[in-house]
């Protein structure tokens, strides 16, 4: 059999091109880009497209999932968030062609605003879940995801963490399943989620919720390994890979389905062994399902709930075992850091030069111009999600009155901005606020690696398609005040942003320049 | 089992040479596990990648006190690694410097001592000077393979081996440039 090695992100699009998968979708984001990049490199026959956001992408995939093919959409944990609207009903609807979406978590929030622990979202969505340890489990899983979503007509959630996207490990290589897209029925009962449809569906998922649980607790996903009896560990995802190397002896009970979980192997396992422990990155999850089965168990009084573990944290938290480093510290100087910074010639850097001299509250967003934050430009005062500068601008000016917009700004990035920047700024206009909005238009998503987006003419597949105007965009939205330079001449920018600010009416700079490390 | 990490700056291939590692490793019939970094810690950060191969891996992390090389391919960034070197491991390092930002901005010192402080407190470490070699293969980009070559001279693999993977993972007009730099880098005195 042909073997390879791959990144787990490649194993899952390797998965999703044996499944017979039609349609993928995604927002890049990281630990998730990956997915896309490889099915559009790799599985050409797989239509693959970055979608403008998250919510975008999952419904595209519902869309073709109810018409008949099979489809994946991809997506970091935060990018759940966005998608949660349809994530909860489409769960009601079910599927027709088998609907996986892949959730990518950020342990120790790498590349990330939160660290947030999607397991919940399975269980508050009421959709199961999978959770890989391995690249070959990536590919493995990611496969079993569309025969389960088929099988028990829900979505399927496969949860990668970034230890498993970004780790590479042997894959088994096997052909494409031939899976022809299936018809597209009319069924409104169950595709129109209606008050008097959605009551009989939810009765409809907690009779499929049962029949999950007992898959759950058959399946080989969730695997009894006995070694010694004094302990048992229940564990999932990457931790599962620590525990294996740091207490080879004991008996483990690994969680790669984590909702619905498994209460009679949990059960038995618990049963079998002298004392029973969860080690799980993040939340107590399978922890408090565990002691509300009435179990008790050690978990996290002895691991860590915040940032990712490695097995120095297992090893330490298990068996007592210290990992100090063998060798001296060097203390002569200090080492000096490499924190992430703008590239030299970065078009945010002159902006945010430019933001820091006039000394503006800054309310930020979510790209690289993010660390315009740090030294030495300083010049960055809120942040939280996608879109929330505009927002958050507009509520600074309610807050206040008037005179907060001729001391403030609101700065967003271009794939940003179509986003989830757009109904907050058409928020700014209908509300009456006075406010200015600097569009950072470098021209791609250039944070995750340069994706094309939908204003850059391009698509995902490498096809020429229609470049989305973002001054004409601006303008509908009611923005009379509509401005596109070029922040390197400084003195110009400069003197833009202090007439925009003073109107007293909403205004949007667009500052237009090509990210650096773009060719 | 065979624990390797390979450090350096966003940049330096060194997602490529531990690849390169694992293609050998994989084609030799071991199991092979590895971890890397993406995304905004790239941004002109410090980046490693773990490799680690034997008859089975588990964890893709190399856990501290348990690598058996760690190949620099930048002076300093070893330091940051040096925890994870094992009793007996050894240390291959490239003597290229590339300054931080708070040197380059000048609010912190390049430290100046670092080589003689591993030759007093670290067993086993080798310093290299790539430039000369580089300069022969006629590109810089070259260095992530040049130091594959050094670390090669350790491991159990053949050369016939390590060309085959260079072969498979680098494009075609790339590959007698790496094969050279992987020669110069093996036959480093």
């Amino acid at each position: 059999m042909e073997k390879k090695v791959l990144l787990g992100n490649e194993a899952i699009a390797r998965g999703a091109y044996e499944a017979g998968c039609h349609v993928a979708t995604a927002y890049p984001g990281t630990p998730s880009t990956e997915i896309l990049e490889t099915i559009a490199r790799d599985y050409r026959d797989i239509k693959s497209q970055w979608s403008p956001n998250e919510k975008v992408a999952l419904e595209v995939a519902a869309g073709a999932s109810v018409a008949g093919g099979r489809a994946l959409a991809a997506m970091k944990h935060v990018g759940l968030n966005v998608a949660a609207d349809p994530l909860f009903t489409f769960s009601y609807t079910g599927v027709n062609g088998g609907f996986v979406i892949i959730n990518a978590d950020d342990p120790s929030a790498w590349s990330s605003q939160n660290e947030q622990d999607n397991r919940h979202l399975a269980r508050a969505a009421k959709v199961p879940m999978l959770e890989p340890s391995s690249p070959q489990e990536c590919k493995d899983f990611t496969k079993l995801a569309f025969e389960l979503s088929e099988q028990f007509d829900r979505p399927v959630i496969v949860r990668i963490t970034t230890r498993i996207a970004h780790s590479q490990g042997i894959v088994e290589i096997l052909p494409k399943d031939n899976v022809p897209v299936k018809p597209f029925v009319r069924n409104f009962q169950k595709y129109v989620m209606l008050p008097v449809h959605a009551r009989p569906r939810h009765v409809f998922i907690e009779e499929q919720h049962k029949k999950l649980k007992d898959y759950s607790n058959m399946s080989s996903l969730n695997r009894i390994e006995w070694g010694g009896k004094k302990r048992g560990i229940i564990t999932d995802s990457v931790a599962y890979q620590y525990v294996k190397e740091v207490c080879p002896d004991d008996s483990v009970l690994k969680i790669g389905m984590v909702w619905p979980m498994p209460d009679e192997k949990i059960r038995e396992f618990a049963a079998g062994v002298e004392k029973l422990c969860v080690v799980e990155e993040l939340d107590p999850f399978i922890e408090d399902y565990v002691k509300a089965l009435g179990i008790p168990c050690t978990g996290k009084d002895i691991i860590p709930i915040c940032f990712e573990l490695t097995p120095e944290i297992v090893d330490q938290a298990l068996n007592g075992k210290a990992h100090p480093g063998k060798y001296p510290k060097y203390d002569t100087s200090p080492i000096p850091p490499r924190p992430p910074a703008l590239c030299k010639g970065c078009p945010h850097g002159f902006v945010f030069t430019v933001l820091g001299k006039l000394d503006l509250n800054v309310n930020g967003d979510i790209g690289c111009y993010t660390l315009a934050a740090l030294p030495p430009y300083s010049a960055m005062h809120t942040q939280g999600c996608m879109g929330a500068g505009i927002g958050m601008h507009l509520g600074m000016e309610k807050a206040h009155g008037p005179e907060m917009a001729r001391k403030s700004v609101a700065v967003i990035g271009d794939s940003t901005f179509i986003h989830s920047g757009i109904t907050p700024l058409i928020d700014l206009v209908y509300n009456k606020g006075t406010g200015t909005v600097i569009i950072l238009d470098n021209r791609g998503t250039a944070m995750t690696g340069h994706q094309e987006h939908p204003a850059t003419g391009h698509t995902l597949m490498g096809e020429e398609t229609h470049a989305l105007d973002l001054e004409m965009l601006v303008k509908a939205c009611g923005v009379k005040r509509v401005v596109v330079t070029d922040p390197k001449n400084m003195d110009e920018f400069e003197r833009i942003v202090r007439e925009e600010v003073a109107a007293p009416e909403p205004s949007v700079i667009i500052s237009l320049r090509k990210c650096i490390l773009m060719k | 089992m065979k624990n390797v990490i390979f450090a350096g700056v966003g940049g330096q291939g060194v997602i490529l040479a531990s690849k390169v590692l694992m293609e050998v490793a994989m084609n030799a019939g071991y199991d092979v596990k590895e971890s890397e970094v993406h995304g905004m810690a790239q941004r002109g950060g410090s980046v490693d990648c773990n490799v680690r191969y034997g008859d089975r891996v588990f964890s893709p992390l190399i856990p501290k006190e348990e690598a058996d090389f760690i190949v620099s391919l930048e002076l300093l960034e070893v330091m940051r690694k040096l925890e994870y070197l094992a009793p007996d491991g050894k240390l291959i390092v490239n003597r290229e410097k590339v300054d931080p930002a708070p040197v380059q901005t000048g609010a912190m010192q390049y430290p100046s001592d670092l080589e003689e402080w591993v030759g007093k407190n670290v067993k086993n470490a080798i310093f290299v000077d790539t430039d000369p070699i580089l300069k022969e293969v006629g590109t810089r980009k070259a260095l992530n393979i040049v130091m594959l070559g050094i670390l090669s001279r350790d491991l159990e693999f053949t050369e016939a081996q390590w060309e085959a993977a260079i072969k498979s993972l680098v494009k075609e007009k790339f590959v007698e440039m790496n094969l050279k730099a992987f020669k110069m880098g093996r036959d480093y005195k």
